[in-house]
């Protein structure tokens, strides 16, 4: 089983930790892993500002770079939303690309529905209070957990997944899975409200006590990190997979 | 009338400089999405429901000239009068056609965004007739002269201190009585001097029923009916997309309804007009209004399924905090800002970027619309007309490119980590990024890219010594 790792741009650029971390959580799973140097960004920002070229021309290059895989692994809820849910508004009738969007997977969708995790490769003891960010992208089309709005039986893969974690408290926010603001484009196109909403969800993230939030997306993640540390608050964003490989509280 | 210059992002930065309001006015509406919540938790059955409702949409949608054609001539039969309007001014002209037959003076209103979009109000009164909005929350926008800020709950914006000051001054309530059982008594008093004096009501429809010919009004305030029982002549405005096939589907649509809107389990009154009470005339005009338009396009006629609730409103983060006089369009949120670009992309494109595809709105749509994709579907259609901010298209460009060339992409990674943190700090405070109060993030020294050829070379070097 050969895995692709995709990075997405901006977490190659400004979060290299966390792309680390996901690949020596894959490696140390026994998993093989190699990460294709031609990859670039995945054309999200150029759709959702209506470049349907330059998305058609990313999602046909992503395809070429990544279609020899048996698995595409990424740490980005939205990128991979974006791969496999948008793709086809650009390029449905590529064959190679249907035959490869099935093994797309966001990190903790791999590890519980394909490596069906049941303990982590190395034991981790994180003796904190994290409160969950469920990350827009990630909860309402790749379904990591049940969307407040829907009336349906309720499951979270981040609560699950943690519970393989010695010692963290899980705590959820009031107004479980509003939006931190971020958007993408959004952030700079209207940046009063997208910092506001920003504030608004950091709050709430601070009232459960937690002294983490704790996500599946760096850029939820680097926008209210930017927030708070203009503000000097003490909470910290962290990305889950540095909760899992065991050196959370370090970075 | 509502300002339709208004770009969303300056508006929404006004509005956000008064946060106690600003946040008063998230709070107020989040708490009806609450209700929501708890309302459609209490129906085990309440995805089916949508389900349901989206296919009886969907299929009526499908064969949306026959069911109308039905609908007219069971209406007719019923000696109701049908008009048909092709756009606003026609709508207009057709109402005024009616009320000056009759030499009416005072037209009492229950609310309809239909005439708000067609621009009614304005129209009768430069023509000499008085019009007077029954609904509380539509009576309080008429007195200020603003327009509707929220498509059911269209008062939202204001709080109990600003409508007693209003009474105050248009109604002569006590200043400073706060109190909204006496204020709602004061306007009710007021109102039913206009129910007893005026010479035609109008109504909007909520379904018009193909199989009967009848419409169906859903009000909280019973002030449809008072509007239709006491004048003698009816005209009730309907947007051609209202039908529903058979009266064995309205119950679909209500239970959805009234728990989608204001979270409670049904409207107050859920009334049945069939024709005109004796002596009085009835009549119903079917307007389209850009409607055919929209239901002939791939990627929006999903829109035309909307059923006027308000839900997604309510949910929509951005809405709750910029209120609804941040959209140029008269309808706002997130099914304004699909309907909006629709009708006119120059006016209205600011509308289809103020979301952050967050998605919620979607899911709690009761007729399943997939607003948030619709809205990035007109972005498309902004970029292919040339309407983005020549800086923001250059941008895109130069990342197009990029993206195609991932070795200057890197080179630009790397020297915005190099070149950032050495900018002083004078520099970045006022870019789109940071001027709203959030610090740019800490730049690595390596990119992901550099640490693993690192990494792979250093295995490579190992496996060589060995
Ligand atoms: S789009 Fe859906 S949620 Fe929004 S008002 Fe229409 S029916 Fe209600």
């Amino acid at each position: 089983m050969k895995i692709g790792l995709f990075i997405p741009c901006f977490i190659n650029e400004l979060f290299p930790h966390v792309a680390m971390a996901t690949l020596e959580l894959l490696e140390s799973l026994g998993c093989e892993v190699e990460f294709p140097m031609e990859q670039s960004c995945c054309g999200q920002p150029l759709a959702n500002n209506g470049d349907s070229k330059g998305a058609c021309d990313a999602a046909r290059r992503f395809t070429n770079v990544f279609q020899r895989y048996d698995y595409v692994v990424a740490p980005s809820g939205s990128c991979v939303s974006h791969v496999t849910h948008h793709y086809d508004w650009y390029i449905a009738e590529d064959t190679a690309y249907q035959q490869l969007k099935p093994k797309v997977y966001e990190i903790i969708e791999f590890l519980q529905d394909v490596l069906k995790l049941e303990k982590l490769p190395k034991p981790v003891y994180f003796p904190h209070k994290v409160s969950i960010h469920q990350s827009c992208h990630g909860l309402r089309e790749l379904h990591h957990a049940s969307p407040s709005e829907l009336m349906m039986p309720y499951h979270s893969r981040l609560e699950e997944i943690l519970k393989l974690v010695d010692g963290v408290e899980v705590l959820l926010p009031e107004r479980r899975d509003e939006c931190c603001g971020f958007g993408g484009t959004f952030c700079v196109d209207e940046p009063e409200l997208s910092t506001a909403m920003g504030e608004d969800r950091i709050a709430q993230h601070e009232a459960t006590g937690a002294e983490y939030i704790v996500g599946a997306d760096p850029s939820c993640l680097m926008h209210m990190g930017g927030i708070i540390r203009h503000q000097g608050k003490s909470i910290r964003p962290l990305h889950i997979v540095e909760i899992l490989t065991g050196r959370g509280a370090g970075t | 009338m509502k300002d339709d210059s208004v770009k969303h992002p300056q508006a929404t930065a006004e509005f956000l400089k008064d946060r106690a309001q600003a946040k008063w006015h998230d709070s107020a509406i989040w708490w009806v999405r609450q209700k929501r919540d708890a309302q459609a938790k209490q129906l085990p059955e309440w995805e089916e429901l949508r389900r349901l409702a989206r296919e009886i949409k969907a299929h009526t949608l499908s064969q949306l000239d026959d069911y109308l054609a039905q609908f007219e001539a069971n209406a007719q039969k019923n000696g109701v009068t049908v008009h048909w309007a092709a756009d606003a001014d026609e709508h207009n002209r057709i109402v005024h056609g009616i009320l000056a037959a009759k030499q009416v003076k005072k037209l009492v209103k229950s609310k309809s965004m239909l005439t708000e979009e067609c621009g009614l109000n304005p129209y009768l009164e430069q023509h000499g007739i008085e019009v007077v909005d029954t609904d509380l929350g539509e009576r309080i926008v008429q007195l200020r002269h603003e327009a509707p800020s929220h498509i059911v709950m269209p008062a939202i914006h204001l709080k109990k201190e600003q409508i007693s000051e209003l009474f105050h001054k248009e109604l002569g309530t006590e200043a400073g009585n706060n109190d909204p059982t006496y204020l709602t008594h004061a306007a009710r008093a007021n109102l039913r001097e206009h129910f007893l004096t005026a010479d035609a009501g109008l109504t909007g429809v909520n379904f018009a029923i193909a199989e009967t010919g009848g419409v169906v009004v859903c009000t909280n305030e019973g002030n449809a009916d008072l509007g239709t029982s006491l004048p003698p002549i009816h005209i009730a405005s309907m947007g051609l997309e209202k039908i529903i096939p058979k009266l064995e589907h309205l119950g679909v649509f209500t239970r959805l309804l009234a728990r989608s809107a204001i979270g409670s389990p049904v409207t107050t009154y859920t009334s049945h007009f069939h024709q005109a009470r004796p002596g009085g005339e009835m009549h119903i005009v079917i307007v389209d209004n850009g409607r055919s338009d929209i239901l002939g396009n791939e990627d929006f006629y999903q829109s035309l399924r909307c059923i006027r609730c308000g839900a997604c409103m309510n949910t929509c983060p951005v809405y709750r905090r910029s209120s609804g006089f941040s959209y140029s369009y008269i309808i706002p949120g997130p099914i304004g800002s699909t309907l909006g670009p629709s009708r006119d992309m120059k006016k209205h494109g600011s509308m289809a970027f103020a979301c952050s595809t967050c998605g919620s709105c979607s899911n709690v749509c009761p007729v399943k619309i997939n607003l948030h994709e619709q809205l990035v579907l007109h972005r498309k259609k902004a970029f292919e007309q040339n309407l983005l901010p020549a800086g923001k298209k250059m941008g895109l460009l130069a990342m197009r490119f990029l993206t195609q060339h991932p070795a200057l992409f890197d080179l630009g990674g790397k020297v915005m980590r190099k070149v950032v943190p050495i900018i002083p700090e004078s520099l970045t405070r006022h870019s789109a990024w940071s001027r709203a109060g959030r610090d740019v993030p800490p730049m690595p020294a390596q990119s992901f890219k550099e640490l693993y050829q690192q990494r792979s070379q250093n295995k490579k070097d190992k496996e060589g010594q060995q």
